[in-house]
């Protein structure tokens, strides 16, 4: 039977790393394992999960230093000799173990004005929005966004800057931006701006390069620099 | 194994961000280098001679490349952010590195 | 924002700026660099004069800006600090800067 070591961050910010010897099996994913050793060798593990089938974006933790969906991990891919290193998500505080707190993830998406703004009543007409309209494809593009937080753990620009609001709350500001119906457009490009915003990007595409819905926030932060360079920059705080 | 750092995109920040911060260590120098020419023609050629040794040409060298590179790679990051968006950025990479490769060997066929 | 947009106009800038230098270069480095080559295409040259002020005001701005980012990010600076150091840059390289551009174009 072929093991393999398993190391898991166990505690807080302060915590470490503990090893544990777990059973290959074939076709085994990374969270297969972490659930191996939560129901069979440790019962305090703590993580997160919810569909296991790629859907959800719930069990994103870092793999070997990088942010990933464990779900759709193999373990074939990632237990080179025999090891994997198994930690919560980067750039958030850690709550226990494997769960990472989310919060300040989403308060920056609040932050950048993430949410969409009504222009229209339910007693006027439909808007008509043409689905291939450059704006709607723009919008499409940057709209399958789960809020899994790999981007936001990928990005060194959140590490060095902790106000940066960050690639998965941009890019979804980037979608309302080109939402025709949406009545908050001034307000949103000034909440997008500025060194918190999306003139911090360094097109670094760490993003880009891991996003498991294959989305590119760097693509839509670019159209974010494009769009606030009408703005004034006294709106910007 | 941090597959975050480790693709083009990323070495071409990293590329522009080095090759920008050696370029601002060396401007000082080289300004005050032509300055001695305030001193008259003696002087510049003084310091011009020092900088035939084989060791400050190389320097020279890396610098021409360093100044390409950035160069390079900052019509690179023009071009993402205010052209329309295309997909095929890491080629664009890979030209910045090929346009500094190919100054700095003219560089060198100059010398 | 306006740092922002001083850095990418300023990088607009010197790209046509460090186009022309690279072939000022490759072009006088051939057979050896002398003072005399290069000061007798500097001196009394307005257009030369120009062009080297447009750069060095542009370098100045440009590196600075950039220089302050790296503080924020790498160094830890505070934005204050950050600012002040980006200042000091900017001065510095505009002073110097000018200085050997008079250096070269003085008869």
């Amino acid at each position: 039977m072929e093991v393999i070591r398993v190391s898991v961050w166990r505690g807080g910010a302060d915590g470490r790393f503990e090893e544990f010897e777990v059973p290959r099996r074939a076709s085994q994913t990374v969270l297969d394992v972490v659930t191996y050793i939560q129901r069979n060798l440790d019962a305090t593990l703590a993580y997160r999960f919810a569909c296991r089938v790629g859907m959800c974006g719930s069990c994103a933790m870092t793999v070997n230093g990088t942010p990933r969906w464990t779900c759709r991990t193999h373990m074939d891919k990632v237990a080179k000799g025999g090891r994997v290193e198994i930690a919560p998500l980067a750039n958030l505080p850690v709550v226990r173990d494997l769960v990472a707190d989310m919060r300040e993830f989403f308060d920056k998406w609040a932050r950048s004005r993430g949410q969409f703004k009504p222009s229209a009543t339910r007693d006027d007409a439909f808007a008509v929005v043409k689905p291939d309209s450059k704006e709607r494809r723009e919008a499409d593009a940057a709209i399958e966004c789960i809020g899994c937080g790999v981007c936001y753990a990928a990005c060194d620009v959140v590490k060095w800057k902790p106000d940066y609001l960050g690639p998965a709350a941009l890019n979804r500001a980037w979608t309302l931006v080109n939402d025709a119906r949406d009545a908050g457009q001034g307000a949103r490009l000034a909440a997008v701006a500025g060194d918190a915003g999306c003139h911090s990007c360094h097109t670094l595409m760490s993003c880009t390069h891991l996003c498991p819905k294959g989305l590119s926030p760097t693509r839509s932060i670019a159209g974010l620099k494009r769009a606030t360079l009408g703005i004034d920059p006294e709106e910007i705080h | 194994m941090n597959l975050a750092r480790n693709h083009p995109a990323y070495w071409a920040f990293l590329v522009h961000r080095l090759s920008g911060v050696a370029l601002a260590l060396f401007l000082p120098a080289h300004f005050l280098a032509l300055a001695l020419a305030i001193r008259g023609e003696a002087a510049l050629d003084g310091f011009l001679r020092w900088s035939e040794q084989p060791l400050v040409k190389c320097g020279e060298w890396l610098l021409v490349v360093l100044l390409a590179a950035h160069l390079a790679g900052g019509l690179r990051v023009l071009a993402l952010e205010f052209l329309p968006w295309r997909d095929w950025q890491k080629t664009l990479a890979a030209l910045a590195a090929a346009f500094a490769l190919f100054i700095g060997l003219v560089f060198a066929l100059a010398l | 924002m306006r740092l922002w947009i001083v850095q990418r106009a300023t990088a607009a800038v010197l790209a046509l700026c460090v186009v022309v230098h690279l072939a000022t270069i490759i072009y006088a480095v051939r057979g050896g660099l002398s003072a005399a080559e290069i000061l007798a295409r500097t001196r009394g040259s307005l257009a030369w004069g120009a062009f080297y002020c447009v750069f060095v005001i542009a370098a100045a701005a440009h590196g600075s800006i950039g220089l302050r980012v790296v503080a924020l990010e790498w160094l830890g600076l505070d934005k204050a600090w950050a600012g002040r150091l980006m200042l000091a840059v900017a001065i510095a390289f505009a002073l110097l800067g000018l200085r050997a551009v008079f250096a070269v174009l003085a008869p």
